[in-house]
């Protein structure tokens, strides 16, 4: 491990002047070749052995420090004539335009710029303010005609992308450009927003070249033994070669024009250099026509330095499979295949009390539950193999760390990307279990948005007692139950779980079926009923704490009373225990804490998949089944809408319809169309439901929530109902018409997407062609929308990223300047309190009857 | 500018705008003192922001906003003028 011995106090930004870059560099680099014809790096070319090491096993010729120690380091190039650095070219432009020609002062009288001296001394705006006054001094320096100093008449500076300038007619060539900044006084440049000490203006026009260490630009042998070099060190091979030719021509005194010309080279060169996507200027290729990656490339986008390198890194002791359901392990756990946590290792400390224990999983080397490592006091680490085994395990004392294989109940993190929320990662107690898939239980499906039509996660081991005791408290599953979004359980029952228990809770059990239910649901204490018949409501408060009295409505709109414990009257479905709001399920989570609320959340859901197990539980088609009475009810339902519609369309063509508010006639038209067939849909469906109540799987699903909607179950037995585009009856198509199948200008229903049939019975083409239109509507919709909103999800997270609630509980950012003065205005986590407030007097009350039991 | 002078309608009677007041000098100290922050630090508000035309505030002077609050009924927000 790397110990850290120098701590950052501060960082100043500012631009490199031409003494400091020569001050920090170590070598005077004027030959374009880098290695010579034994393919030795040539003193004062690019691969100069002064900037650094970038072979195994040679010390570098400044620092004399080993590959890897040695950070490498600068040297420069000395341009023969100045150029411009791109970077900073609008900034000089401005700078230009706001000076005098002749006496390089600011264009404005010596009061104002004392006045904006005195602004930009004392800004209480931060940035913002900074630099809109900065603007503000440009905007008003720029309108003068004659210097306010000198009396020298000012031209236009006209700027051409991305390095040129004309003054009138003459162009600037970047020596004049440098004298003019050169001249500019300290206390002027102050009011462009430069420090002089850190920034003088003249400095963003370079004269001397900084040449990055070979570290940033290693070459690579390819296995042919030839040497392919870096981007960067190509395009310094250009600059180097252009200068020296420059430089040469100057010497040899040649015309101007040539000069010129090859100094604007040097130019487009450099400017490559820093950035390779100028626009304006053609891109700079390698031989095989690939652009350059140069220093701007390196550094920006998702593939560039920040991005990639520092804000995300790969990591050691992780691990990635798909996932698949596990009903029999806790909430709390995570299943992990064998070959995971044999390679998965926790380094563990060898004391006293455990040395014994250590010395037996050194032994065992790779048989699991063994060991991978042992690590001495000095660090150094040593494999154990079958031949050293025995040696290292006499050898282990305490002070030793042993990295041992992941065992039950240690603590993982575990994550499902995207991770949008703090659930995405929690921390579980590891499985170790065969097989190759991670095991998780259904219950935390909902917080991580996992399935199991082939989604993988991670998984993360942390390494220190810090970091597990950490993970432990924070961000362990029974710590997430309630969600910090909306204040209730986002973790909870789903599906099958909920079924199981409305069937459960809504029958009686003989004494052995009850026994046997109990048992398979995990329940080791001794069988806690005396009669022959038992209540599945009896069943289910079994795993209900005594201490919960509770009433509350369930879906179908009666009374659940729990009391004592004791489930007395009522169903339990969605409302009860499901995920995103289960209210029994949050109130034992606030009257038990978080183990309880697992504890009863474990107890619950297998209680219900032993009830499953025992009785079966399917949907299939003859759910959606109707007798021909009813069907014949639902055709005429559909039938006399369709008559209703054709009224309506025919009124309208009389021109006898009424337009409603803020609508035109033929809107009006649509509006009632549309009511009409949604409500006949409606009635079909209700008049299916009807029919279907009884022990219908389908409906129980839709009806206590476990899965899909009364919508669902009209749209397959019923009527699929109005096809819409852009929100309206399908309308486009030919001329006054959707299909030829149609008279010119038919408004009826059919003629406009209303499809009468169910998706049992099947549509016909011409209900099929526009269910199709419907469909790929919501498709594109969707596939669309996923990135859009997955990008304004990035932007947020970066905007917010930083913000806490302080000690001092305001909400500040990284600069510590104040958001909020009390969180959310209230200062209540939501994830902490009960449904968004906190109450007392329930807090009060449940108090006083613990004191009285 | 002139424009801006001769608009006649105060918006700081608008059942919209929170009341915005004043702080002393005295009572800013206060609050700085207590939240133990500069007027760096604090949220900002520009001079010439409608909210506070009536006010004749100074650059550096504290406004006390009173809101109304979904979540607290009323809540207290300081904003420095610049």
């Amino acid at each position: 491990m790397i110990e850290v011995n120098k701590k950052i106090g501060k960082i100043k930004f500012g631009i490199l002047s031409p003494k400091m870059i020569k001050k920090m560099a170590v070598a005077k680099i004027v030959t374009p070749d880098t290695h010579d014809t034994d393919g030795y790096p040539i003193k004062g070319g690019l691969m100069d052995p002064r900037m650094g090491v970038i072979d195994p096993g040679l010390r570098c010729r400044t620092c004399k420090s080993k590959m890897g120690d040695c950070p490498g380091h600068f040297g420069y190039i000395e341009l023969a004539r100045p150029v411009i650095h791109v970077g900073y070219a609008k900034y000089i432009h401005n700078i230009l335009q706001a000076t005098c020609s002749e006496c390089s002062r600011v264009l404005l009288p010596q009061q104002k710029i004392d006045e904006y001296k005195k602004r930009l001394d004392n800004v209480l705006g931060g940035e913002i303010e900074f630099e809109s006054i900065v603007k503000d001094v440009f905007k008003e320096a720029k309108k003068a005609s004659t210097c306010p100093h000198c009396g020298a008449k000012q031209h236009k500076i006209k700027f051409e992308k991305p390095t040129t300038y004309i003054e009138g007619t003459q162009r600037l060539m970047p020596t004049d450009i440098r004298d003019r900044l050169e001249k500019i006084p300290d206390d002027d440049a102050y009011i462009f927003g430069l420090k002089p000490e850190t920034a003088r203006p003249e400095w963003m026009v370079l004269t001397v070249l900084p040449v990055p260490p070979v570290t940033t630009r290693p070459s690579i042998t390819l296995e042919t033994g030839e040497r392919s070099e870096d981007d960067l060190t190509h395009k310094l091979v250009d600059i180097i070669r252009l200068n020296q030719r420059l430089k040469e021509n100057i010497e040899a005194g040649a015309p101007h024009l040539i000069i010129e010309d090859q100094w604007e080279l040097v130019q487009y060169h450099v400017t490559t250099y820093l950035d390779n996507s100028t626009t304006g200027i053609p891109v700079a290729r390698h031989r095989s026509g690939r652009p350059l990656k140069t220093l701007k490339q390196r550094l920006k986008g998702k593939e560039g330095r920040f991005r990639n390198s520092l804000a995300g890194k790969r990591v050691d002791f992780s691990a990635r499979t798909v996932i698949s359901p596990d009903p029999n392990i806790s909430i709390d756990e995570v299943g992990i295949p064998l070959e995971i946590a044999k390679e998965m290792t926790i380094p563990e400390r060898a004391t006293s009390i455990n040395l014994e224990k250590l010395k037996k999983l050194v032994l065992r080397g790779d048989e699991y539950p063994g060991a991978n490592y042992i690590i001495r006091p000095d660090g150094k680490r040593k494999k154990i193999t079958e031949d050293n085994a025995k040696e290292l395990a006499e050898e282990l004392t305490v002070g030793y760390k042993v990295e041992r294989h992941l065992v039950d109940g240690d603590i993982v993190l575990f994550n499902r990307q995207p991770s949008l929320h703090r659930m995405s990662i929690m921390a579980h107690r590891a499985r170790v279990m065969p097989g190759r898939t991670f095991r998780l239980n259904l219950a935390v499906c909902t917080p991580y948005n996992a399935d199991f039509d082939g989604d993988e996660m991670n998984l993360h081991v942390p390494q220190t007692e810090e970091a597990r005791t950490e993970a432990r408290i924070l961000m362990q599953v029974q710590t997430q139950i309630r969600s910090p979004r909306f204040a209730g359980p986002i973790i909870g029952a789903i599906h099958d779980h909920i079924t199981g228990l409305y069937f459960l809770t809504n029958s009686k059990f003989t004494r052995k079926e009850a026994e046997d239910i109990l048992a398979m649901a995990g329940y080791t204490e001794e069988f806690p009923f005396n009669k022959d018949e038992i209540d599945g409501k009896e069943l289910f408060s079994v795993f209900v704490p005594d201490n919960i009295n509770i009433k509350f409505k369930s879906r179908d709109g009666n009374d659940v009373i729990i009391k004592d414990g004791k489930l007395v009257k009522g169903v339990i479905d969605d409302r009860a225990v499901g995920a995103m709001g289960g209210i029994l399920l949050e109130e034992v989570l606030r009257r038990g804490g978080t183990n309880a609320a697992r504890d009863f959340l474990n107890g619950i859901t297998k209680l219900s998949v032993a009830y499953l197990d025992s009785k079966g539980f399917t949907t299939g088609l003859d759910d959606e089944d109707l007798p021909e009475s009813v069907r014949k009810e639902i055709g005429e339902v559909l039938l006399k809408s369709e008559k209703k519609v054709k009224e309506l369309v025919k009124k309208y063509k009389e021109g006898n319809l009424k337009p409603s508010k803020g609508k035109s006639v033929k809107d009006t038209l649509e509006e009632l169309i549309m009511l009409e067939l949604n409500k006949s849909r409606n009635a079909a469906g209700e008049i299916a439901e009807k029919y279907l109540k009884k022990d219908n799987f389908a409906l129980t699903m839709a009806k206590t929530g476990a899965r899909g909607s009364l919508l669902n179950i009209t749209q397959m037995s019923a009527c699929i109902g109005q096809q819409a585009v852009r929100g309206k009856r399908i309308l486009r198509g030919y001329r006054g018409r959707t299909l030829p199948h149609f008279k010119k200008g038919d408004l009826g229903a059919k003629s406009r997407g209303f499809v009468k049939d169910s998706y049992k019975e099947g549509m016909d083409p011409i209900e099929f062609f526009f269910h199709a239109m419907g469909g790929r509507e919501s498709l594109t919709d969707t596939a669309m929308r996923t990135p859009k909103s997955g990008y304004l999800q990035r932007r947020l997270i970066n905007a917010l990223q930083d913000i806490l609630v302080d000690y001092s509980e305001t909400v500040r950012d990284g600069r510590d300047v104040i958001i909020q003065y009390k969180y959310g205005e209230d200062g209540i986590d939501p994830s902490k309190s009960d449904r968004g407030t906190i109450d007392l007097e329930r807090i009060v009350s449940d108090v006083q009857e613990g004191a009285k039991r | 500018m002139e424009e801006e002078n001769d608009i006649k309608i105060d918006i700081s009677k608008h059942e919209f705008v929170p009341k915005h007041e004043l702080l002393s000098d005295k009572e800013s100290e206060k609050l700085l003192k207590e939240l133990g922050v500069t007027r760096l630090q604090l949220p900002k508000i520009l001079k010439k922001d409608r909210a506070i035309h009536h006010l004749k505030a100074k650059r550096g002077d504290i406004i006390k906003i009173t809101r109304n609050s979904k979540t607290a009924g009323k809540a207290i927000y300081y904003r420095v003028v610049i």
